[in-house]
């Protein structure tokens, strides 16, 4: 077992895990962040994607040991203060989700893709998404979204 | 945390028709979600699969001690240890009393009939301990020799199951003629053969992954005085019934729970080996149990659609009339004849003749066993296959008269005033204007200026041609009128039950027997309840997916949801309506007769005296002052089973730009215009369109499930199977024309498996048409660039002296380019 201190929505964590523990199964059974979620087996999907240091990263796809020492956001911290996130909000109101499993993962994928392009092309958004799954919209709606949430000036 | 609602200015009146925001987002966009793998029980063990590497193989011996002395494990249980007690995996629809159907165990004892199957469950107090665990099982085999090939299967050499003798689960035929809804084929295609014309092909369903995105679990708390059952189904109420059916539990001591539940797309349409087995494991050690696959279990262990052969005879005119037609259909249902999983290809018995006037038809599907994963319903089930097949057929014929494909179905289509109009399949449609959802089409797609465009490229021999693709398709769903069901020798009815409660607080819940994942139900039941009880759609809780809350139900399927289970939403609040007005009278001191009711309110004609639906409930919970005789409650129960099924249609037109020297396609444009009826929430149907556009392109694309020779599934993670992304796809036109049904209240009807059926045999037909000139006819699923390449080059005319000639394969003049050897190149590509 190894010993990691990791902040994750603002909370400081300390624990155990054993060495092999990815961070996504340290976040949903550790500290019960089930917000994000599990949906391959090959870092394909994105469904499990939160942002470290800011950054987005496949949860599935980091150890939690190498999250020693930094600062997890996942979809749980991302409104703050009561007020969904710009991101959140703008899914919402292009109806860019049906069954909600890859959304978490989604919209943190979003989140960082503006955060790096404020102004995207449908283009660039579609490729910046391109490492996140969804059966159920077809991306017609997520792309809105991003879309949307670009035009209102989204930084996080 | 609010969310803001923009209402939109030209919205309607009431909340049928206006795009509210659903429901269900503010959950889910936060992460505040109760997945089936969320959940944590005191005491929870967890379980993991020992399955077969081999597609058919019996069992010779298990050794559990290495894996029953590994770290954290509790048990470890073999077919053997769970045979009395597992239940067994059923089929609720077998085609006739003749169709052959083998056990099929969750675990198995002694054969498995394909890769992947269950042979031991490994109990832990962890997921990680479990799987390591589940490593240290070891399992000898006798390996068999396994069919995979469905032509192979046929001739009955190598048996799937050999115990059963054939390979043929079933035969089950429709024909016009022996029915009296049509004349003769085989004179309608002898006729045809004399002197008119007769299309004669071949086409490939290629078996596919439903790939929901939440991966399959199953929580079981046997603790309690009712077993409860958490799972991510879409049919927690079926589910019940046959847990209780097969696993001798009392249905009365059992509680099904489908929570959030991630997508389903008839992938979820299944009681499953591990739902029997972590069942019969938490039973056993009387402790709380939880089964979560990985993502490669669930490709390989879920149930695979479509996998059909389809052969098909179509006789015309030659002017292009359609005569007749006749479908033979070889359906792969794998290794075990699942629950629906043999009535699937029978749906499209009453759909390959479309929206189409054809004389003579018949319909022919010999059902199949295989060593491969079973195969059941995958969005649209039954109706792709019979869409795909005939809106290709419909294009070789326009080929063949030499007139535009959709002159060619104008002249074959129901026109909008023959409706009702029982089909030659002896189907009556109920409503459609075909003609009027594709010229909508054609105007928003700008039909005749790619037609255009399409021939400027042919002439200039441009090295990317264009194509276009048309889809005027239909469909039947919202399953389904019970009597229908039973003639069909379904298990069950086709019914759907809601429930309406009307709290003392003025707050209403609605029940409904439909199990939503993904649909949207609790945004637009609350809509609908809302126009109907004049209650704000704030204050509607739509309640779902647990049989202790929702006990009477027939799930979600089949695009049922709206037309059948609103329905029955909607005649539960017009029973609670016809129970209020005698309390509202008596609290009005009027006659029952002088009460009308509008808008939420009950209002004494020719006065402005009047109460509120609220305050007739608050009266009827106090129950302080009701008029005698009268019950006091004003919630309603409805059950309602349709008399028809739904019948959706549409015009949907593609074009596919596709590089002939390179076999790539780019989708340059997709225009869907659908004739669902009467919408209850536009926002929602889109993106049901949106959706289902895409698993059907994908299906024409990229998606496929492929084993190797030995029975290997090799498309066995996301890694292999293709699943679009969003860079893979495009932004789609959609639009509507509205012919309400006449079959229910409201004039809707399904949409959610409208999009996959249309658009396969869109893209389709786009990729052929932009080849067509290059002597290409058919390029199988899924259109890679090496299929489309191939085919190209199979088809590429002979030149006069025999060699073919290749497209050149450089730009001329182009700098740092070798002289290409064409006929090298097309050597090699003919090999």
């Amino acid at each position: 077992m190894t010993r990691i201190q990791v902040t994750v929505d603002g909370v400081s964590y300390s624990d155990d895990v054993e060495p092999r523990t990815l961070l996504v199964q340290y976040l949903r059974e550790s500290l019960g962040k089930t917000g994000t979620v599990v949906g391959c087996d090959t870092s394909n999907c994105g469904a499990c994607t939160v942002h470290l240091d800011g950054v987005s990263v496949k949860s599935c796809n980091v150890l939690a040991v190498q999250a020693d020492g930094h600062e997890v956001t996942t979809i749980e911290g991302l409104a703050t203060d009561g007020e969904l996130h710009p991101v959140q909000q703008a899914f919402h109101e292009c109806h860019a989700l049906q069954c909600g499993y890859c959304t978490p993962g989604m919209i943190m994928q979003a989140v960082d893709l503006l955060n790096d392009n404020p102004d995207p092309s449908e283009q660039e958004i579609r490729e910046g998404l391109e490492g996140n799954l969804c059966r159920c919209t077809g991306y017609h709606n997520i792309v809105k979204a991003v879309q949307q949430a670009a035009k209102a000036g989204v930084t996080s | 945390m609010t969310i803001t609602e923009e209402r939109q200015t030209d919205a309607p009146e009431g909340e049928v028709g206006r795009s509210r925001r659903r429901k269900e987002d503010q959950r889910l966009i936060t992460g505040r979600t109760r997945w089936t793998d969320n959940i944590q029980l005191p005491g929870m063990l967890h379980l993991a699969m020992v399955r077969s590497p081999f597609a058919h193989a019996n069992i010779t011996a298990i050794d559990t001690d290495e894996a029953k002395a590994a770290p954290g494990v509790i048990g470890v249980f073999t077919g053997a240890d769970l045979k009395d007690t597992q239940g067994v995996n059923a089929n609720a629809w077998p085609l006739n009393a003749e169709q052959k159907a083998p056990e099929h165990l969750p675990v198995a004892v002694e054969h498995v009939a394909c890769a992947g199957e269950i042979v031991a469950v490994v109990v832990a107090r962890t997921a990680a301990q479990a799987r390591d665990a589940a490593e240290l099982v070891d399992v000898d085999y006798e390996e068999l020799p396994a069919v995979l090939d469905l032509r192979e299967a046929v001739k009955d050499e190598v048996l799937t199951h050999p115990s059963l003798g054939t390979n043929t689960s079933a035969f089950w035929k429709l024909d016009s003629a022996e029915q009296g809804s049509g004349g003769d084929i085989e004179a309608a295609i002898a006729k045809a053969r004399q002197d008119g014309i007769v299309i004669e092909r071949e086409y490939r369903q290629q078996r596919l992954v439903p790939a929901f995105m939440e991966p399959r679990s199953t929580v079981v708390d046997p603790t309690g005085e009712q077993l409860v059952v958490w799972s991510a189904t879409q049919i927690p109420h079926i589910l019940r019934f046959l847990i209780a059916a097969t696993m001798g539990i009392p249905e009365s001591k059992l509680r099904v729970i489908a929570p959030d539940v991630g997508g389903g797309f008839g992938g979820k349409l299944q009681t499953t080996p591990e739902e029997f087995a972590t069942i019969a494991v938490a039973r056993r050690l009387g402790k709380p149990c939880k089964y979560t696959e990985t993502r490669s279990e669930s490709i390989l262990s879920a149930h695979h659609g479509r996998d059909q052969i389809q052969k098909l005879t179509l006789a015309a005119e030659r002017d292009g009339r359609v005569t007749g037609l006749k479908v033979e259909l070889l359906a792969d249902l794998g290794a075990y004849v699942a629950i629906v999983g043999g009535g699937v290809p029978v749906l499209g018995a009453w759909m390959f003749n479309s929206i189409y006037k054809f004389d003579a038809y018949q319909f022919n599907c010999r059902t199949v066993l295989t060593n491969k994963t079973w195969v059941d319903a995958y969005r649209g089930a039954g109706r792709p296959e019979a869409t795909y097949g005939i809106e290709r057929l419909m294009d070789e014929l326009a080929d063949e008269v030499g007139i535009d494909p959709l002159e060619l179905r104008a002249k074959n289509w129901i026109t909008h005033d023959e409706f009702p109009f029982t089909t030659v399949a002896g189907m009556t449609y109920d409503s459609g204007n075909y003609e009027a959802a594709t010229a909508r089409a054609k105007e928003l797609f700008g039909y005749d200026e790619l037609r255009e465009e399409q021939r400027r490229r042919r002439e200039s021999n441009d090295p990317v041609q264009l194509g276009i693709g048309i889809s005027t398709f239909t469909e039947m769903c919202g399953l389904a009128p019970s009597r229908v069901l039973g003639s069909l020798n379904y298990g069950a009815g086709g019914w759907e039950h809601a429930s309406i409660r009307m709290l003392a607080t003025g707050k209403v819940e609605v029940v409904t027997g439909a199990s939503a994942h993904g649909q949207g139900h609790e945004t637009a039941w609350s809509q609908i309840v809302a126009d109907r009880l004049g209650i704000p759609f704030e204050d509607i809780e739509v309640l779902h997916g647990d049989t202790q809350i929702a006990p009477r139900g027939m799930d979600t399927y089949g695009s049922r949801s709206l037309v059948v289970g609103a329905e029955a939403v909607i005649r539960a609040a017009d029973k609670v309506i016809e129970k209020a007005k005698p309390i509202a009278a008596h609290m009005l001191e009027a006659s029952v007769d002088d009460i009308e009711f509008s808008a939420g309110r009950f209002g004494v004609k020719g006065t402005d005296r009047g109460v509120s639906m609220p305050e007739v409930a608050l009266e009827s919970w106090t129950c302080h002052n009701l008029p005698d005789g009268v019950e006091p409650t004003i919630d309603a129960d409805a059950t309602f089973d349709p008399d028809t099924f739904s019948f959706p249609h549409g015009t949907h037109l593609c074009a596919m730009e596709v590089d002939t020297e390179t076999g790539a396609t780019k989708m340059r444009s997709y225009v869907a215009v659908d004739d669902i009826g009467v919408i209850v929430n536009p926002l929602i149907v889109e993106g049901q369109e949106h959706g289902g556009l895409v698993q059907g392109i994908a299906q024409a694309l990229w998606e496929g499930a492929e084993y190797d020779d030995q029975g290997t599934l090799v498309t066995g993670s996301f890694v292999d199977y293709t699943l679009p992304t969003s860079a893979d796809t495009i932004s789609f036109v959609t639009d509507h024309t509205t012919s309400p049904s006449t079959t229910n209240t409201l004039g809707t009807k399904g949409v959610g498996e409208a999009g996959t059926i249309a658009s396969t045999p869109a893209v389709v037909n786009a990729i052929v048409d932009a080849v067509r000139h290059l002597g290409v006819n058919d390029i199988v699923m899924p259109c890679t660039p090496e299929r489309v390449w191939k085919a190209i080059q199979a088809g590429a005319p002979v030149s006069a002296e025999g060699e073919r000639e290749a497209a050149p394969h450089f730009d001329e003049g182009a700098p740092n380019q070798a002289d290409p050897d064409p006929s090298a190149s097309v050597e090699g590509s003919l090999s």
